[in-house]
């Protein structure tokens, strides 16, 4: 399939989707291999969020199949998805802001003690918090205090918080819907640079951005949708004109490989 | 001075300690201790007004008194934690009590099974009031409004024709009515503070032996020092008079289990989640549904409760049981003691200590004699003032969220 011919962690063929008239995405090809980032680009309503939605399990693809590790699933629900070993981190994040680091990122999935603790459903706060220490450590996410309320932390830190979340249920594919949005400087290259460790340790990554300048520095592979249909593909060594090009259809597909 | 605006976040690194700890103390992180200050402030004033109130009667009464509303304010503390209201615990306490007395005197069933029947009669309750709720995501506010206005109706029916029960069976009036030697009010508290104790040494000593932060032992000794000395008074003013109260017991375990239950357990984690963002928890897995209901329940049932101790301590239950300011004081207490109206924030303990400034509050002025009229600004003002710290606070957290 690629050039390394590796097994993609994903692999969509000819997946199309439409609301009713509108056709929100036509005989789309995506793939995505362990330890790479996948930039999904393109202009607002060219079908990335129904693309990643489609993934995550919240559409059901009209045609087309979808590959898990090599394997054709079906995805019907966000429980498939996450069965499977997706991870979908969506713009609002889905913090609790009342609670803290260690509260946020096992929420829904508390860990008890054993024995009395487990019938009566105690939580065991220090296990919970010694593998938050240990979680956020691997990937060099700097929290200074993980039973600090998540309200009170910065963009980044929050992004980063849900980031380490959604790798808790050890997913194979990881898909970031604009993690750097709204963000300082400083705070986007702390993603940025934990997007890149993700990749670092195998993970396959989807990231959606409107930024290019983001999507150069982290992506190894630019995909770019347009009016639900791929406009192009591009290396790390596409120039930003060309890519600007697609995503507005100037350039036709005069980027694709 | 410093300029309230925005700014004001960017230098939070070089401020004082002692701004911060003000600043804490305004943005609701201290707000017990907030609570404590004010209510030692409102003892000073009536002790300076009337002696008396300090007197280990009145502080009894004051306990006795404090009971019924405390236990109802439990259940409001797990339904304002959803960020929701229940405006029924009133009528659901008259209403239980009417169907506890009813039962036990009119038609001779067992206190037990009486008391039994009223608790029950307020986990129904609950249930439909929570389904209808998460059913038809009717707001609580209106569902609970609704339940306002129907139990008292459903009470006159229970209570038939002669309106007023009197209760005479020595099993309920001793709930409120019973109290334990000098020496059983000793070893209750010094068996309490040792369990705290060793419960506080051994959750320290569990994180520094997994390497996690721990507080400094100073500070736990120092906890459990406070602990001690409230604990030593409370049974020493109590042995003063009659001795520890039955109902201060039950208050106390009431809140011990609720608050094991909201702090300890998956349960209590997913009540607080679903009061900071239900959203957010829906998409964790968490039946956010189930949890409400659950929470409505709770309520209702704690309703009951307190009904059933106010029978008890009224000898009586009649039309007016549960109605007037008794449903308001159960939710202001919380709230004064710093339990968010908005959600997600707050702590059994504010039911007991919300309980204790509201009663003190209405006791003080009894024993000054003062007109009702007075009265009820008085504890307007104080809810308003309580609710308006509530605001300002939530003001500061997301103030400081934005940093």
């Amino acid at each position: 399939m690629n050039a390394n011919g590796s097994t993609p962690v994903l692999a969509l063929k000819g997946v199309s989707k439409s609301f009713g008239p509108v056709q929100a995405l036509s005989d789309v090809d995506f793939e995505v291999q362990p330890g790479e980032v996948v930039a999904l680009v393109g202009d607002n309503g060219a079908g990335k969020s129904t693309l990643v939605k489609t993934i995550a399990g919240i559409h059901t693809a009209d045609e087309g199949t979808i590959s898990f590790e090599g394997n054709e699933v079906t995805i019907t629900s966000p429980t498939d998805a996450v069965h499977l070993g997706i991870a979908t981190v969506y713009q609002d994040l889905a913090l609790c802001d009342n609670l803290d680091v260690v509260e946020n990122l096992f929420l829904g999935r508390e860990e008890t003690g054993d024995g009395p603790a487990a019938v009566l459903h105690q939580l065991d706060e220090v296990g919970m918090e010694k593998q938050t220490g240990e979680l956020l450590e691997n990937l060099a996410v700097t929290i200074t205090d993980v039973r600090a309320e998540v309200g009170t932390m910065s963009g980044g830190q929050r992004q980063q918080v849900a980031i380490a979340r959604s790798l808790l249920g050890e997913p194979k594919l990881v898909m970031l819907d604009e993690p750097t949005a709204a963000l300082g400087v400083r705070q986007t290259a702390q993603v940025l640079e934990l997007i890149k460790r993700l990749r670092d340790r195998g993970y396959g990554v989807v990231v959606i951005s409107h930024n290019l300048a983001d999507v150069f520095e982290v992506a190894d592979r630019i995909f770019v949708l347009r009016l639900g249909q791929k406009a192009g593909e591009f290396g790390r060594d596409a120039s930003q004109d060309q890519v600007v090009g697609a995503i507005t259809g100037a350039s036709g597909n005069g980027g694709k490989r | 001075m410093s300029t309230a605006d925005a700014t004001v976040d960017e230098d939070a690194e070089v401020r004082s300690p002692g701004f911060d700890l003000l600043r804490r103390f305004v943005a609701g992180d201290l707000a017990e201790l907030r609570v404590v200050l004010a209510l030692a402030v409102i003892w000073l004033v009536f002790y300076i007004q009337e002696p008396r109130f300090m007197s280990s009667v009145n502080l009894s009464n004051l306990v006795l008194q404090m009971t019924a509303v405390g236990l109802v304010s439990i259940g409001v503390v797990l339904v304002l934690l959803l960020g929701e209201i229940d405006l029924s615990v009133g009528a659901v306490s008259g209403l239980a009590a009417a169907i506890m007395a009813v039962l036990n005197v009119k038609h001779g069933w067992s206190p037990y099974l009486a008391i039994g029947a009223a608790v029950a009669a307020g986990l129904a309750i609950g249930l439909f009031q929570g389904a209808v709720f998460t059913r038809f995501a009717v707001p609580s506010f209106v569902v609970t409004l609704a339940g306002l206005l129907a139990w008292p109706g459903a009470q006159l029916k229970v209570l038939g024709e002669t309106g007023t029960v009197n209760i005479n069976d020595p099993k309920i009036l001793g709930l409120t009515n019973t109290f334990y030697s000098d020496t059983v009010g000793w070893i209750l508290a010094l068996v309490g503070i040792a369990v705290y104790a060793a419960l506080a040494l051994r959750a320290r000593q569990s994180r520094v032996s997994e390497g996690l932060s721990a507080p400094q032992l100073g500070l736990v000794v120092l906890r459990i020092g406070l602990v001690t000395i409230a604990a030593l008074i409370a049974v020493w003013v109590l042995n003063d008079d009659r001795g520890v109260p039955l109902a201060a017991l039950i208050l106390v375990g009431f809140c011990l289990f609720f608050f094991y239950i909201t702090t300890r357990t998956t349960f209590g984690r997913h009540i607080f989640a679903v009061g900071g963002n239900a959203e957010a928890a829906r998409r964790a897995g968490i039946g956010v549904n189930r949890v409400r209901v659950i929470v409505f329940m709770v309520a209702s049932m704690m309703a009951a409760t307190g009904g059933i101790m106010a029978a008890s301590r009224l000898l009586a239950v009649n039309q007016s049981s549960g109605a007037g300011d008794f449903l308001l004081l159960a939710i202001a207490g919380p709230v004064i003691a710093g339990t968010s109206l908005f959600g997600g924030r707050g702590s059994v303990w504010h039911a007991l200590l919300g309980a204790l400034v509201i009663t003190s509050i209405s006791n003080g002025m009894d024993l000054l004699a003062l007109e009702s009229s007075v009265k009820f600004m008085v504890t307007g003002a104080v809810l308003l003032a309580a609710v308006v710290i509530d605001a300002i606070a939530r003001r500061q957290r997301q103030a400081a969220g934005r940093v």
